[in-house]
């Protein structure tokens, strides 16, 4: 009876001990996680708001004066409105190819399709300086016609559509091969036909992966640089987009204009992570909604 | 029968031969041609020329640094991210959804935004530079800041869903037959958080090897030191020499793909193991 009791006891001071040290392991563990954060996304992203209003708001806003600055804000809109509904429409395209369909071949166009992400910005930029400049036959030709791609706008575009392309794509083959076929081909057996099946049952079932997708896919358009800068010639005020301008201001040694046009694009960088986690839900809901 | 059933079943959507055709179009105009570039331009340089390029003695340094910073930013991500992910999905604790989210952070903010930040915060005179007593903006250490902050979501979120799909039975049935936390760990939940870890990892240093625009600020790009290999394209590029910039491309597609590989065969057989086991 006694030792009975006894080992009650010591099994509970053992449990308690346990429940202390697990206890402090879990401080431990939650105090390494928000000071490693602290100094490697919070501090940064403070930062950048101080550098830009460190001079007060007069200057702050005087730096979007700059003409410069203004045509590099004009450029960003201008490429992302035209990649991103280009990477959505053809987005939604191959996802339904790769999913509604069985064919030979389909891992190959899935390959092709993560490619973008596999290959340096760098990269995406130098293949289409070397697939339409002037060291190429097709580049001789659109030359002597008159039409330049690289180091101009078109180019620019072209080197977003490569670097931004897996987003809405992947996004959507991965939710559309959870969804199956079977709601579209109850569709079509029961007399509807193919764009009213699309638009009456397959985007209103992929629409919230489809906006997730869009939101990655413009906030990397907004942000590209590696590929933009090789293809873009850096001409101010010509083909200089927010990035690289971001990078003109800054080894001009104009630090508050850089960190003024900075800040408006972790506004939006901020923006894109509210967005996304308000998607993340609806788009696991979506998932799991069809096994 | 089972055929005709199959072949009837590829019917019943219509459009296949449309959006096949023009899947392979689209995708053959914005990647399969443009990278195939890279591929014939390097054949008609040669051999000798290729190879004279690829193995400059500065180009080789570039090489280095980037795997060295790449591969020591990819472990920091790694025991962090695990670290984070195990945070995130087993305790609760104030702004947790917001921190959460807040690990995206690197996706979403544009690289060259990161990269003046990171290089005003590590220079001598910045915050956090201030405080430390080494140098470390224009050094190898400050190009591994850059790419632990680049690479930080990817372990992270390779490892959180299985943290959270993870039966608790299994935990529980090894405390209860006797296992310490450690060993419970060691011996029932870090086997199965591997594949995951290692794919973040790998994803991580596949991103921080081609990384360009967070990096050129903070490194001060000096030959042979601070050069990294995504750099070395952009300097040959600007001197107008395409073909060492197409050489050296190669030579990073090729280690990419490698990467790709073996990150492919490292799922496929911790996925075996356990199906075996």
């Amino acid at each position: 009876m006694e030792n009975m009791i006894q080992s009650d006891v010591s099994k509970q001071t053992l449990s308690v001990r346990s429940s202390l040290k697990s206890a402090i392991v879990r401080r431990l563990f939650i105090s390494l996680v928000f000071l490693f954060l602290f100094c490697f996304l919070v501090v940064p992203l403070i930062s950048i708001f101080f550098e830009a209003l460190r001079q007060g708001a007069g200057v702050y806003f005087s730096s979007f004066a700059d003409p410069n600055t203004l045509s590099s804000i004009r450029l960003t809109l201008i490429v992302t409105l035209a990649v991103v509904p280009i990477n959505t429409v053809f987005g939604i395209l191959i996802a339904w190819t790769v999913t509604k369909y069985a064919f030979k071949g389909k891992n190959m166009l899935v390959t092709l399709v993560d490619l973008p992400f596999s290959v340096s910005p760098v990269i995406g930029g130098l293949i289409f300086v070397l697939l339409f400049g002037e060291h190429s036959e097709l580049g001789r030709w659109l030359i002597a016609h008159n039409i330049n791609i690289v180091f101009n706008v078109p180019g620019i575009v072209i080197a977003t559509l490569f670097v931004t392309f897996p987003f809405v794509a992947r996004e959507l083959i991965s939710l559309m091969n959870h969804q199956g076929t079977a709601l579209e081909e109850a569709s079509l057996v029961l007399g509807a036909g193919a764009w009213q099946t699309f638009f009456r049952v397959t985007l209103p079932n992929i629409k919230w992966g489809l906006l997730y997708g869009i939101i990655l896919c413009n906030a990397r358009a907004i942000g590209e640089f590696g590929a933009v800068s090789v293809v873009s010639g850096h001409i101010s005020g010509m083909t200089n987009t927010m990035p690289l301008q971001i990078e003109n201001l800054y080894n001009e040694y104009q630090l508050d204009p850089a960190f003024a046009l900075a800040s408006i694009m972790s506004l939006f960088a901020i923006i894109t992570m509210i967005l996304k986690m308000i998607l993340e839900k609806n788009v696991q809901k979506a998932a799991n909604g069809r096994p | 029968m089972n055929v005709i059933k199959k072949s009837r079943r590829k019917r019943v959507i219509p459009g296949f031969g449309l959006t096949l055709g023009l899947s392979t179009l689209y995708l053959s105009l914005i990647v399969l041609i443009p990278l195939s570039m890279l591929f014939v331009y390097s054949a008609r340089m040669g051999w000798h020329a290729f190879w004279s390029d690829v193995l400059d003695p500065r180009v080789v340094a570039s090489y280095m640094l980037s795997f060295r910073t790449s591969l020591l930013a990819g472990l920091v991500n790694l025991i962090f991210g695990v670290l984070i992910a195990w945070v995130l999905t087993r305790y609760t604790f104030p702004w947790k959804r917001l921190i959460d989210g807040f690990v995206d952070l690197p996706f979403a903010l544009p690289t060259s935004v990161a990269g003046i930040t990171l290089t005003t915060l590590y220079s001598a005179n910045g915050w956090i530079g201030r405080l430390l007593p080494f140098q470390v903006s224009f050094t190898p250490l400050g190009i591994t800041v850059a790419l632990i902050f680049v690479g930080l979501p990817f372990v992270v979120r390779m490892v959180q869903p299985v943290l959270q799909d993870f039966e608790h039975e299994v935990e529980e049935a090894s405390v209860s037959l006797g296992a310490s936390p450690f060993q419970t760990f060691r011996k029932v939940i870090f086997p199965q958080l591997l594949p995951a870890a290692l794919s973040g990892f790998a994803l991580a240093f596949a991103r921080s090897l081609g990384e360009y625009g967070s990096v050129v600020f903070i490194s001060g790009n000096m030959p042979f030191k601070t050069e990294i290999a995504p750099l070395m394209i952009v300097t040959k590029l600007e001197q107008f020499d395409y073909s060492a910039a197409t050489a050296i491309a190669v030579v990073m597609l090729l280690l990419s793909f490698a990467l790709l590989l073996v990150i492919n065969v490292l799922q496929w057989w911790y996925g075996r193991r356990f199906a075996n086991n």
